[in-house]
């Protein structure tokens, strides 16, 4: 009997344990939409291998293509976790920073005339560049964050007024195309390779930020930052470095994102890019679990909660559901979500689950 | 005591800022600066500007984010923060518009309609932000989105309503005496505002009185502050920070039927980007995203102030489309820094 309950408990800790974990909350959401999909449809999961019209092999499939465009919001996701962790707050300027980091690439690889036959100059260089114009664009939010101590919401807000205007701006108001069919590689797929490009970024992202976070002192810092500034000042660390740190760190993120976007077309639309991309990313932090009130953090979880609205956002779009009323059932998840996971709504649901445990026993 | 006498009576300017209190003192800036930007166009664009009409304008293009901008005001100072009143007022909008041209409604009860709808997602956001913990970003977020999305589902196809006790009320004009001016063809023209203005102004005036008089108004402050003193001097911190929401929500409501009355259209476009106008708008009026700061009053002129540099900007012959939203970001840096600036200084 005693034995018994031991391993009750023993179970019981583990399921606990799991259930505290945070990854799990993001895990279950995304095994739940694609159990949905299963019962609905198994012809969700089917990844073929076809030959797109280049004549390369390419996967395809609706799987395939939540981490095509999941990639995206993955690398966002990155880079919000960080800032959202260091200054406790989030950045919602993302969107219009895309649209200046596309803008001055397009810049440079189109030069003057906006519809060149050749590229002007080398894409990594016009990676470079707009790669620069987007960390020096991060500083500025994390110098009005850090210094300033002007709250990251409204610091960001600044860019997000001016960030579309700027980048019409930077290329005169007209729309360059590129004519350069290496640069379509990176929104699609590189011959002979038949996993899409942008995943495939994505996936070095992720690699590189695993890497730094296991080499370096940049997630012992951010996390200790965004817990309590002063007193990691007391120890030696010097909070506004590292919020702003964070925020370069955003910046180089968002060049990336930039980049993928801009090649999905080979050109740009200043109103249209990125829209609305900096809701997705901060949901995706808040999927993951993570406090949006800064402290610990979860980067897995966070990019997991990126491709839950992505996968979220394929399956509605497979129900044939207008892209415009797509957001109304995106919120629908989102309250669900959220309200099963708030603490008051577990503390109620286990204080129900042990009465009704005691009247058993009863 | 006689030497502290002797101090006040030879009291500066440097100590009476800082004697003031911080929502005063922001207050003050804004209006400052709102009527020196307003006297400066006077005198260097003068024409337009010299005619009270296009002081009526303003007005009458903002009444609604007027409105709007009081409800996140009072949001923001309770130190939560509302991000779907531009999505709410595109589905008041769209469903106004639908009641009232497909199902022959009659404008009474549209008002009702809207006010409903305003209510129940603040209501609704209300509850799962105060009394379930969620953080208000996100239940607004998802607000936004399903405000958005509804908008599409209710109507896809942006319309004109052409009802026409609607179109009656929508064209009322109210004559302000006294304002009129002559025209080009000599003619004199009586100034007017339209409807919303009216009702922005009582908004303003009733709101700035709750914030002021009443103990919902002060426990909004109280909570924005410290909720957790606030809490020990026997503030019902939940039922504060509900109220907060369901004020922005009827807000809403009153704010979307205004935008709707302006513009006479169901559109899912409508109204976009409103809500971080409004959010712009109550910064520069002196409220703080920390809360616990902030004045309906200063938010009025926060409104006045962004759109009035926006008419500078376009008058001055700068009409490219992107300087518009580059000129506005300059002003939201400057006062940001300004206040910043002056915060620090304060606390030294």
């Amino acid at each position: 009997m005693q034995k018994n309950e031991v391993k009750k408990s023993n179970g019981s800790n583990i399921l606990s344990s799991l259930l505290k974990n945070q990854i799990c909350i993001p895990l279950a959401a995304l095994l739940l939409l694609l159990l949905f999909n299963l019962i609905m449809d198994p012809t969700f999961f089917r990844i073929t291998l076809e030959h797109n019209s280049a004549g390369n092999p390419v996967l395809s499939g609706f799987l395939i293509r939540i981490l095509d465009n999941g990639s995206e919001l993955a690398i966002l996701a990155i880079g919000m976790t960080l800032v959202t962790a260091a200054s406790g707050g989030q950045d919602i300027s993302v969107g219009a920073a895309i649209a200046i980091a596309g803008s001055v690439l397009l810049r440079i690889l189109c030069g003057s005339n906006s519809r060149p036959e050749t590229i002007q100059a080398p894409i990594i260089v016009g990676f470079l560049v707009s790669c620069v114009a987007a960390m020096l664009f991060g500083a500025f939010n994390g110098v009005l964050v850090a210094y300033l101590k002007i709250q990251p919401m409204v610091a960001t807000l600044i860019l997000y007024t001016a960030g579309r205007s700027i980048a019409a701006w930077v290329n005169n108001n007209e729309l360059p195309i590129v004519n350069d069919k290496t640069f379509t590689y990176f929104g699609s797929f590189i011959p002979g390779i038949p996993i899409p490009t942008p995943f495939i970024i994505a996936v070095a992202c992720m690699i590189i930020m695993a890497l730094v976070l296991k080499f370096t002192n940049l997630r012992l810092y951010t996390q200790s930052v965004g817990i309590n500034g002063s007193s990691s000042r007391l120890n030696g660390l010097n909070p506004e470095i590292i919020k702003v740190l964070s925020f370069v760190i955003l910046g180089i993120c968002v060049a990336v994102v930039g980049l993928i976007k801009v090649s999905r077309i080979s050109s740009i639309n200043y109103s249209v890019i990125a829209k609305d991309i900096e809701m997705d990313a901060i949901l995706a932090v808040a999927l993951g679990g993570n406090a949006l009130s800064g402290g610990k953090f979860n980067m897995a979880a966070s990019i997991i909660g990126a491709y839950v609205i992505q996968c979220l956002t394929t399956t509605l779009y497979k129900f044939k559901v207008q892209s415009d009323a797509l957001p109304a059932y995106k919120a629908v998840v989102v309250i669900i979500l959220v309200v099963s996971s708030a603490p008051v709504v577990r503390e109620w649901f286990s204080s129900m689950w042990k009465k009704l445990k005691l009247k058993e026993v009863g | 005591m006689s030497s502290s006498n002797k101090k006040s009576s030879s009291i500066s300017l440097n100590d009476k800022i800082k004697n003031m209190t911080e929502t005063n003192l922001l207050l003050t800036i804004t209006i400052v600066v709102f009527f020196l930007m307003y006297i400066g166009a006077m005198v260097f664009q003068g024409a337009g500007f010299l005619k009270p009409q296009t002081f009526f304008n303003i007005l009458n293009a903002n009444a609604a984010l007027i409105i709007l901008s009081c409800g996140l005001s009072i949001v923001m100072i309770t130190g939560g923060i509302d991000i779907s009143v531009g999505g709410v007022t595109a589905l008041i909008c769209m469903c106004s518009a639908v009641y009232l041209d497909y199902h022959d409604g009659n404008v009474f009860m549209a008002i009702i309609i809207s006010l409903a709808i305003g209510l129940a997602f603040g209501a609704f956001q209300g509850f799962l932000v105060a009394y379930l913990d969620i953080q208000p970003f996100i239940v607004t977020l998802a607000g936004m989105f399903f405000a958005r999305g509804m908008t599409t589902i209710v109507n896809t196809k942006p319309f004109n309503v052409a009802n026409e006790s609607f179109l009656a009320l929508k064209g009322t004009r109210i004559i302000v005496p006294g304002m009129g001016s002559v025209n080009k063809l000599g003619k004199y023209v009586n100034a007017y505002v339209e409807i919303g203005v009216i009702v922005a102004l009582i908004v303003v005036i009733v709101f700035f009185c709750i914030l002021r008089w009443t103990k919902l108004g002060r426990a909004f402050y109280a909570v924005g502050g410290n909720s957790q003193s606030a809490l020990m001097l026997g503030i019902n911190v939940k039922r504060t920070r509900f109220m907060a929401h369901l004020l922005c929500g009827l807000l809403a409501g009153i704010g979307g039927f205004v935008y709707f009355m302006h513009v006479g259209s169901g559109s899912a476009s409508n109204a976009s980007g409103a809500e971080m106008d409004a959010i712009a708008s109550s910064i520069i009026g002196g409220t703080m995203l920390t809360g616990g700061v902030g004045n309906i009053i200063g938010t009025f002129f926060g409104v006045l102030s962004l759109n009035t540099i926006q008419n500078i900007v376009s008058s001055a012959g700068l009409d490219q489309a992107w300087w518009t939203g580059i000129t506005r970001a300059a002003m939201l840096c400057l006062f940001l820094v300004i206040q910043s600036v002056i915060i620090a200084y304060k606390k030294k």
